[in-house]
């Protein structure tokens, strides 16, 4: 959908002209706030890089000299955005908490896309009761609801030994193993109709194999809207994440994430608006960044794709 | 058509079956099963989990149980919560109305608002006002809903806002404060968790109603409508608008599921007795039956809104030929 370009202009693009990698850069270009999205997400990117070497304090060290029981207010003893309610320099944690966010959120949307690539491309270019059997398969995940099935879970294997035991890569796990279903749908939905073109003929009666065919001739024909898509996911996951470890089941404490910062917060709100305000933000920026960027990438790749 | 109702609907029995037995064996390999909230408790031991777990036929095989279990279903059996000591389904009705005043609520809200946003946009193209809805219908999709709730709490309920010279000032927790009906005090309680509910919602109705009705604007019939001498009003409301809702049909009945997701966060944070928070308790609690329950439950209304989808779209239009 386009926010900044008019539908004209969109629509002047020659046809001959909508795939060449510079013609997709100018599109892209042309949408401003696309352009915004990549600044703020690249500077995301380098502040979760060098977490290690910009962050004033380390994350998860209690301030004994200045904190007395009570979050310290942002710029008090040099914490610049303040303290959390057990004395952590809150700016420390955000850049740590980068780091957990974006990496959750490449990591399960690149498990998502593989996975969802392999059975899509497989779905589609196969037919017949392949298909059948994996579309039937992501019927039922795109029918139970999401977060809740996403809680229940983490909420097992929090169980089965103790909640610590939610490290990282089990939440990576847990939401890439359940997201693959719209990107193997989307595949799929490129590959019927890619797998009767004249090329895919041709490449078949030079005797190509099928892995051949799939991966070489239609995938990369396939690739406009899974790039959109992905883009789009990582935002989504990023705000999937923030909100089960917000809720106690995701990323543990005492590592940050932007999500986990908040439940503490809320019984302090009272006390410390910052608390609560500086870790949100943090992820609607992001959030707000990725999605631009996506609608910026899609504007681009496809004029016609909405 | 009444065939295509039918047919459809047959077709979602043998999903919901596949769901059911997928949810059931997920649920039930989960370590401790269904007897984890008795294995900490001191007073019971070793014999008598044994025990329980022969009166409630545990110690059968998974694909026998997963029968039994079906068949209590089919009589409208869920099962037995141990969070709340009574059974899944009178647990889930009780709490059923609180979550739907809220429901209702945010989803009338996200319609009435988000429908007009986008039609208010789509008639002033590029416009400031445009690109002013747009901008806000792009902020409420990236917003986290927790966090937002929060905020609203942060404003509304710890501070209170200045307006027109009035303070105000909105309770952030449960249903009611008095035990009694009081109207304007269940409708202040049930002011912030609505619009947290509505906002993601009002966000996507916004954003489509809005490119929808932009498509529509473009049509050879709607500049005949024009060219006929029709006045802009009729021409946008009568010919456009008509034709522009037959897409959001869809988009409003795929988007329903968003709200059982929503509940939980939203009933969460605002201590609303509602089958959300019903379901977010019963989570640190293992109560494998309840939580089965739920998304069962869940899976059903997806299930059926997307069969709504697909009637309605059908019936709307009648270029799509359903037989």
């Amino acid at each position: 959908m386009a926010v900044s370009i008019p539908i004209d202009q969109r629509l002047a693009v020659p046809e001959d002209e909508v795939f060449t990698k510079v013609t997709v850069w100018k599109r892209f270009r042309r949408h401003r706030l696309a352009l915004a999205g990549i600044v703020v997400l690249g500077f995301m990117i380098l502040v979760a890089i060098f977490a290690n070497q910009l962050k004033p304090y380390d994350p998860n060290a209690i301030d004994n000299v200045h904190w007395l029981g009570t979050p310290l207010a942002p710029g008090v003893a040099h914490h610049v955005l303040g303290t959390d309610e057990v004395g952590r320099d809150l700016l420390s944690r955000l850049m740590f908490g980068a780091r957990i966010s974006l990496t959750v959120g490449i990591s399960a949307t690149l498990m998502e896309i593989i996975i969802g690539t392999i059975l899509g491309a497989i779905a589609g270019y196969y037919g017949g009761w392949v298909d059948y059997v994996i579309m039937r398969i992501t019927d039922v995940f795109l029918s139970i609801p999401l977060l809740p099935l996403l809680l229940v879970l983490t909420a097992i294997v929090a169980a089965s030994s103790s909640k610590a035991s939610l490290s990282f890569g089990v939440i990576v796990i847990v939401i890439g193993a359940l997201i693959w279903p719209s990107a193997a749908r989307l595949v799929r939905a490129q590959f019927l109709s890619l797998r009767e073109r004249e090329y895919t003929e041709a490449a078949r009666a030079v005797g190509n194999n099928d892995a051949r065919i799939i991966f070489r001739h239609l995938l990369p024909n396939a690739m406009a809207p899974l790039i959109v898509q992905a883009t789009l996911d990582v935002a989504n996951v990023i705000v999937l994440e923030s909100t089960i470890s917000f809720l106690g089941f995701g990323i543990q404490p005492p590592t940050a994430s932007w999500g986990n910062m908040l439940s503490n917060a809320i019984s302090n709100l009272q006390v410390a608006w910052w608390a609560a305000v500086f870790p949100g933000l943090c992820i609607l920026v992001t959030v707000l960044a990725i999605n631009y960027m996506g609608d910026g990438l899609r504007d681009a790749l496809d004029p016609n794709m909405r | 058509m009444f065939n295509y109702v039918v047919r459809r609907t047959l077709q979602a029995i043998p999903l919901l079956i596949l769901i059911s037995l997928i949810l059931f064996v997920i649920l039930n390999n989960a370590p401790g099963g269904a007897l984890a909230p008795y294995l900490q408790n001191p007073h019971i031991t070793p014999a008598d989990i044994a025990r329980l777990k022969h009166n409630l036929g545990l110690d059968k095989p998974l694909i026998y149980r997963y029968f039994i279990w079906l068949g209590q279903l089919l009589h409208g059996d869920l099962g037995y919560s141990t969070s709340n000591s009574e059974s899944v389904l009178q647990a889930i009705v009780e709490r059923l109305p609180a979550t739907l005043e809220l429901q209702i609520s945010a989803f009338v809200v996200a319609l009435a608002f988000g429908l007009s946003a986008g039609i208010f946009a789509a008639v002033r193209p590029y416009s400031l006002s445009d690109y002013f809805i747009t901008t806000l219908a792009f902020f409420g999709q990236s917003m986290p809903v927790f966090w937002f709730a929060l905020m609203m709490q942060l404003a509304f309920a710890v501070h209170g806002i200045q307006m027109f010279g009035y303070e105000i000032r909105l309770p952030s927790a449960s249903l009611s404060t008095y035990d009694t009906f009081v109207l304007s005090d269940r409708l202040e309680h049930l002011v912030l968790p609505t619009i947290v509910l509505a906002l993601l919602q009002l966000a996507l109705y916004s954003r489509f109603m809005r490119s929808s009705m932009l498509e529509v604007i473009h049509t050879d019939y709607m500049r005949t409508a024009a060219a006929k001498g029709l006045d802009r009003r009729t021409v946008l409301f009568k010919h456009g608008l008509k034709n522009a809702m037959i897409p959001i049909v869809t988009i409003v009945a795929l988007a329903l599921p968003g709200l059982v997701g929503g509940a939980i966060v939203t009933e969460t944070i605002f201590a609303w007795p509602g089958a959300g928070r019903l379901f977010f308790n019963a989570l640190g609690q293992s109560d494998i039956a309840l939580l089965m329950g739920y998304l069962l439950l869940g899976a059903f209304f997806v299930v059926f809104s997307n069969l709504l989808a697909d009637v309605a779209y059908a019936w709307l239009d009648p270029r799509v030929k359903y037989d």
